[in-house]
Parts: structure tokens; C-alpha cells; sequence
């Protein structure tokens, strides 16, 4: 999953060894497994990524830009697109202040229930999203064990947009905790401890010292977060309920468009979709980059 | 300001870090905790400065108990063995993070701050670094900005937790004269743990010798390198040779040998164990002589003003080593070769009554 890779310096460093181990005529492999390897590689690159991804843009545009843009302007599409926007933008916040608390708790204090709090913070990676959505229908719905209260006070959870919200929550908990957990642990305490003794207050230290230090963390983590956030597929749709224009987030609208044969709509709505992991890409990378100038800045401090 | 801790006491887990210490440090001296790692003396530091909780006892700043201050209402100053410095910072707001974290109604202006800035800068002879960030700085650099990092708030005392231990021998040696230079001007209550005795030794106003979370002697460096009162104290500052033995009547039974102790309040028949600075040896070469203990001559080293003479014992089933050092000349009227059979004999022996079975090799690697 694509949340369990860290950003951090051993994954950076692990790049200049390769080159060493190349220049060097001692250990330099011969031409053929190189390449043999190498094409290996690329061709499964190809063949299971590159050629889906480029299907989704063809066939999105295979009726010609009208009819792609018609399918996206539609009401019911944009309406998905709205909820999957609501969705993330409750989620992605919460597991933002979710994240951060968990991280400091964990890499700078000591308390009992520890490891208990990491493994729990992998729940969401660990179970199927359809158990997850299928728990809240248990609590939330009306047969459900908060069932009765909830409409005895007109609430709607499950089949309304609060239900949709709380499966996203529950998938993308650990995106931004499990990033900063080994970075923070890896930085120690001694920073902080430095800003208390200079008279810091708790807050000053946080934004003054922490923050700065875990940004290019953070942010690697919110941006797989929201990927998640808009992509869930399995959870939301068992508490979507699945009402045309109400409750139906971008994935479930590409497949009741799939089911009712409208490929072209389909791969329309996909393609923002599509675009959606591009871009995450792309910013992945760019925070990859600048954290591996961090991380080689820090190297050098520590050589020193 | 004066510094006491009463009846400190800290376990971690099944460790005890610390076993009911008491210090007095008093105002405007600069003290060293010295001992081996695992002593209990970063953790004693800690507990001063409130970064660390102790279990048990008081912390008194200036006649205060400080046990429920928080450390940043201390004012206590702190350097830490890896600086800690804040890496995103320049070198100029590193120094000013303490004047800019007060509180509104304490806080001095921009301007006054740049110029308290300005002036540690000079005083740790880094003004032209005020616009680098600490990845830039080499670790002597680094450490002296932590210092005037810490010394931009006016603290009350300097706690200093192994401040030269992360750097090479060269910069380290200059950076403790420069540090006892610095307290000689501002004469700033100071405490630095450390455990090389060369360095407390050489810095510090006085010496507290700590093992095993409780304190084996406190002292000027004269008196406790000169008259060690435990042990631990003799093996651990300088080299010393060990033997282990009995007391006779005026004498000492190492092994089948004898040699003669000055130490007359020994009670005959107790195991003891004895100790003989390098130079506090002699070499007999005849080995028929009556006292001296036996001995092998391994390995000679004849350069300097003395010569080093290294040499192995073999004592129930144990190879011991020792280390003499004799005048150059002696050792060629000597005329000493490896290999060759020779008896130690002692001008001065350190005598101590064992009460309790000690493992020698600590003392061994402790002490050489």
C-alpha cells in the first residue's frame, strides 16, 4: 500500500550506493543482466500501468471533447465530484490534527500503551474497507446499534453524507501518522528540549522548532492522504446507499456510468480521477526531491 | 547562584541511575561530574535542570526548592552533547530564540536583541557566522554557538552534558581552555559532566568522581588525583597497576611473592587490593632478590623523557597487565630486554582493604 513507504534518509541515501556500485569495473554487472533486468522492469511498467492509465484518457475521449465535457458538467457528476471534494476536505484536516497528535505522542513521550496506539494506528491498513463501512452501518443504521437514538433525533448517518465522511476518515487515519512517526523518532527530542530550556511554552516549541522540522514529512503525508481521500472506493460505497446525485462520490458514479454502459461518461469522470493521481505524483516527487536536499544537508551535518 | 541536590534518587525500570545523592555545588564554581558511562551523571544533570523527574529528593536553586518549577521557569542554561541546535534556523536566530520566545511584557525589542545577539557572537569569536545555518558550521562551531545560545537568556547556572564529546582531540583540548577562559570572565555557576578525566581534571574548580549512581569523592583535581579515598577514584583517574593480594605483618602476599606495605592499618590476613601509579614502580633485575613480584617484560617503549615499560604477570590462571615507567637512563643501566624476567618493586602502593569481591577487570579497563 502506498501509504507504508516513508520518506525518509535511508531511502535517499540508497540511491549514490547504486551509483558507486556501478562506476566501480569490481562490481559492475555484466551488460546483459543490466539490461535484461532493466527491461523486465519497464516492460511490466508498461504493460500494467502505463497502458490502463492511457486507456482511461483515450476512451474518455474517444466520443470527442463535447461529449467528454458534457459528461463531466452533468449534474449527477458534478454532484459526485462535490461530495468527493466535501469529503476530503472534512478528512483530510482531521487525520492532518489526527496524524500530528498521534506522532508527538508516540516519538517523544513514553507511556504504557504504546505500541498498542502504532498497531491500532494500522487498523485501517490491515482490515478490508468493506468491514469498515460495514461497522458503521452496524452502529449507525437503523437496525443498527445507535439506530434507534439517532432517528428518534431525525439524524441520518448512514446512506447521508456524515456516513460517507466517517468511512473516509476511517481509511485515511493512518496516511499522515504512519509518515511522521519514524521521522519524528528519528529526530529525537533534544531540539525541543533546547526551545523548553531557552523559556519556551509548549505552543512556541511546536510551531518554532517541531513544524519546520517535519514539514516536507507532512505534507508527503497529506498529499497521499488526500489521494486516498478521493479514490476510496470500497467503504463509501457501503454507506453510500448509493442515491444518484445525493450520495455517490466520484468512484461510485464511474461505476454505476460503467454499469449502465456509458464507457465514454465513465472514462470521463475516471480521467479527473486519473488526472487526480497524476498530480499527486508529480507533488510526491517534487517533496521527494526537496527532502532528499534536507536529508543530504543533514548528512553532511552529521559527517562532520 | 548555588545549586543543592538532597537525597536524589532515580531508577529506570530495574536501573538505578541514581542512589540517594547529595551535592552542594556553590555559587560561581565551575564543577565537573566525572565518571564512566551508565554513573548516573547525565541523569543527575537532567534532574537539575528539570528535563529529567528524580524519584526521590530536592533540587535547591538559591535556597529554593526548585522540584515543581518547570525547566523554562529554571532560567538554568543548557548545552547539549549534539548541540540540538535548530537546524532551520540561522545562527543569528538561534541565539535570539530565547529573547523572542518571552512573553510580550518581557521581551526586549528587535533592536536590543540584535545587539545582545551581536555581542555573544563576538564573545564566542563567531561574529562573521550570525547569517549560517548549523549544517554549515563545523562541531566546535556548532558547540559554541549552543553555548552563547545559551548564554542569551542569562541563566542562573550553565548545565553542560558532555559539551566537547562529540568532538575530535585537537579542537576538544582547545575548546575547554577556551570554556575555563569564558568562566573565568562571567563566573557563572557551571556544571559539566564528562567522562574523560583529562578534561575535568584540567577545566573544572572542582571534581565530583561518581560509579554506579553514587558519588565516590568530591574534590579539587589536586586532591583527588593525589589522594584517591576509594578504589574506583585510584583506578579511574590515570593509569594504575593492580594487584591483587593479602596483608601480612608489614607486607603484602601477592600471589607467591611478597612486597613490603607502608600501610600499617591493614589487619593481617585481609584480602586487599593494592595500587601503584607507572611511575610508582621499579624494576629489580635480579630476580632472586626476596620481595618484588614476578613478572615478564613484553614490550618496551623508549621514547620521551621516560621509557615505558610494559610487562605481563600470570596470576591464577590470569595474565594481568602492567605498565612501568622509569627514567630513560635507568632503563639503560638497566639494560632491559623483551622477554626478560624482572621483579616490580612498589616505592609507594595504595593499599585497600576488599570487603566486597570486585571485578578487576573493570578496574583494568578503567584505569588503562
Amino acid at each position: 500500500m502506498s501509504g507504508a513507504t516513508s520518506l525518509n534518509a535511508a531511502q535517499v541515501a540508497s540511491l549514490s550506493p547504486a551509483r558507486h556500485y556501478e562506476d566501480n569495473p569490481a562490481t559492475r554487472d555484466r551488460p546483459w543482466v543490466k539490461w535484461s533486468i532493466l527491461g523486465i522492469s519497464l516492460a511490466f511498467f508498461a504493460g500494467f500501468l502505463l497502458l490502463p492509465l492511457a486507456t482511461v484518457f483515450v476512451e474518455a475521449f474517444k466520443k470527442g471533447w463535447d461529449v467528454y465535457l458534457a459528461a463531466i458538467t452533468e449534474d449527477d457528476a458534478l454532484a459526485s465530484i462535490k461530495l468527493t471534494l466535501i469529503a476530503a476536505v472534512i478528512a483530510v484536516p482531521l487525520n492532518l490534527v489526527f496524524g500530528v497528535a498521534a506522532a508527538w505522542a508516540i516519538a517523544k513521550f513514553e507511556f504504557r500503551a504504546k505500541q498498542f496506539l502504532i498497531t491500532l494506528i494500522d487498523l485501517p491498513f490491515s482490515v478490508s474497507p468493506v468491514v469498515a463501512g460495514l461497522v458503521y452501518v452496524l452502529l449507525f443504521g437503523a437496525q443498527g446499534l445507535l439506530g434507534p437514538w439517532l432517528d428518534a433525533h431525525d439524524l441520518k448517518i448512514v446512506f447521508a453524507v456524515p456516513g460517507i465522511v466517517l468511512a473516509t476518515v476511517f481509511v485515511t487515519f493512518p496516511f499522515v501518522a504512519r509518515e511522521l512517526i519514524p521521522l519524528m523518532q528519528a529526530q529525537g527530542k533534544e531540539e525541543e528540549e533546547a526551545a523548553i530550556v531557552l523559556g519556551a511554552n509548549g505552543w512556541q516549541t511546536f510551531w518554532h522548532v517541531t513544524l519546520p522540522n517535519i514539514k516536507w514529512g507532512l505534507i508527503y503525508g497529506v498529499v497521499l492522504c488526500n489521494a486516498r481521500a478521493m479514490g476510496e472506493f470500497g467503504a463509501v460505497s457501503v454507506v453510500s446507499g448509493h442515491i444518484r446525485g445525493i450520495t455517490n462520490t466520484m468512484p461510485l458514479q464511474i461505476e454505476i456510468l460503467y454499469n449502465e454502459y456509458q464507457f465514454a461518461a465513465a472514462f470521463a469522470v475516471a480521467s479527473l480521477l486519473a488526472l487526480l493521481a497524476l498530480v499527486t505524483l508529480v507533488l510526491k516527487t517534487l517533496i521527494e526531491w526537496r527532502a532528499a536536499l534536507n536529508a543530504r544537508d543533514h548528512q553532511q551535518e552529521s559527517a562532520s | 547562584m548555588s545549586i543543592q541536590v538532597q537525597n536524589i534518587r532515580k531508577q529506570f525500570g530495574n536501573f538505578v541511575a541514581l542512589d540517594d545523592v547529595s551535592l552542594d555545588f556553590p555559587t560561581g564554581e565551575l564543577v565537573a561530574l566525572l565518571g564512566p558511562s551508565g554513573c548516573g551523571k547525565t541523569t543527575l544533570l537532567r534532574i537539575i535542570a528539570g528535563l529529567e523527574h528524580a524519584d526521590q529528593g530536592n533540587v535547591i536553586l538559591e535556597g529554593q526548592d526548585a522540584s515543581g518549577t518547570h525547566v523554562r521557569d529554571r532560567q538554568v542554561g543548557f548545552v547539549f552533547q549534539h548541540y540540538a541546535l535548530f537546524r532551520h534556523m540561522s545562527v543569528f536566530d538561534n541565539i535570539a530564540f530565547g529573547l523572542r520566545v518571552k512573553p510580550r511584557s518581557k521581551r526586549p525589542s528587535e533592536e536590543i536583541i540584535r545587539k545582545k545577539v551581536t555581542d555573544l557572537l563576538k564573545l564566542v569569536q563567531l561574529d562573521w557566522l550570525a547569517d549560517r545555518f548549523p549544517a554549515q558550521l563545523s562541531g566546535g562551531q556548532r558547540q559554541r554557538i549552543a553555548l552563547a545560545r545559551a548564554l542569551a537568556v542569562e541563566p542562573r547556572v550553565l548545565l553542560l552534558d558532555e559539551p566537547f564529546g562529540a568532538l575530535d582531540a585537537k579542537v576538544r583540548k582547545e575548546l575547554r581552555r577556551w570554556l575555563r577562559k569564558l568562566h573565568d570572565e562571567l563566573h557563572i555557576t557551571s556544571i559539566f559532566v564528562t567522562h574523560d578525566q583529562e578534561e575535568a581534571l584540567e577545566v573544572s574548580d572542582r571534581v565530583v568522581l561518581m560509579n554506579h549512581g553514587s558519588v565516590e569523592q568530591i574534590g579539587t583535581p589536586e586532591e583527588v588525583w593525589n589522594a584517591p579515598k576509594t578504589p574506583f577514584v585510584y583506578s579511574f583517574l590515570g593509569s594504575v597497576n593492580l594487584f591483587h593480594g593479602r596483608a601480612g605483618q608489614g607486607e603484602l602476599e601477592v600471589g607467591e611473592q611478597r612486597v613490603n606495605n607502608p600501610d600499617d592499618a591493614i589487619r593481617p590476613g585481609a584480602e586487599v587490593i593494592a595500587f601503584a601509579r607507572p611511575h610508582e614502580l621499579d624494576i629489580d633485575t635480579n630476580i632472586q632478590a626476596s620481595h618484588g613480584i614476578l613478572a615478564t617484560i613484553s614490550r618496551i617503549q623508549a621514547f620521551g623523557i621516560t621509557a615505558k615499560v610494559e610487562l605481563e604477570r600470570e596470576d591464577a590462571q590470569q595474565i594481568h597487565h602492567h605498565e612501568v615507567e622509569i627514567p630513560l637512563d635507568r632503563l639503560i643501566a638497566l639494560q632491559l630486554k623483551g622477554g626478560q624476567a624482572v621483579r616490580l618493586v612498589p616505592s609507594r602502593l595504595k593499599v585497600f582493604e576488599q570487603t566486597k569481591p570486585v571485578a578487576a577487570d573493570h578496574y583494568i579497563a578503567a584505569g588503562i
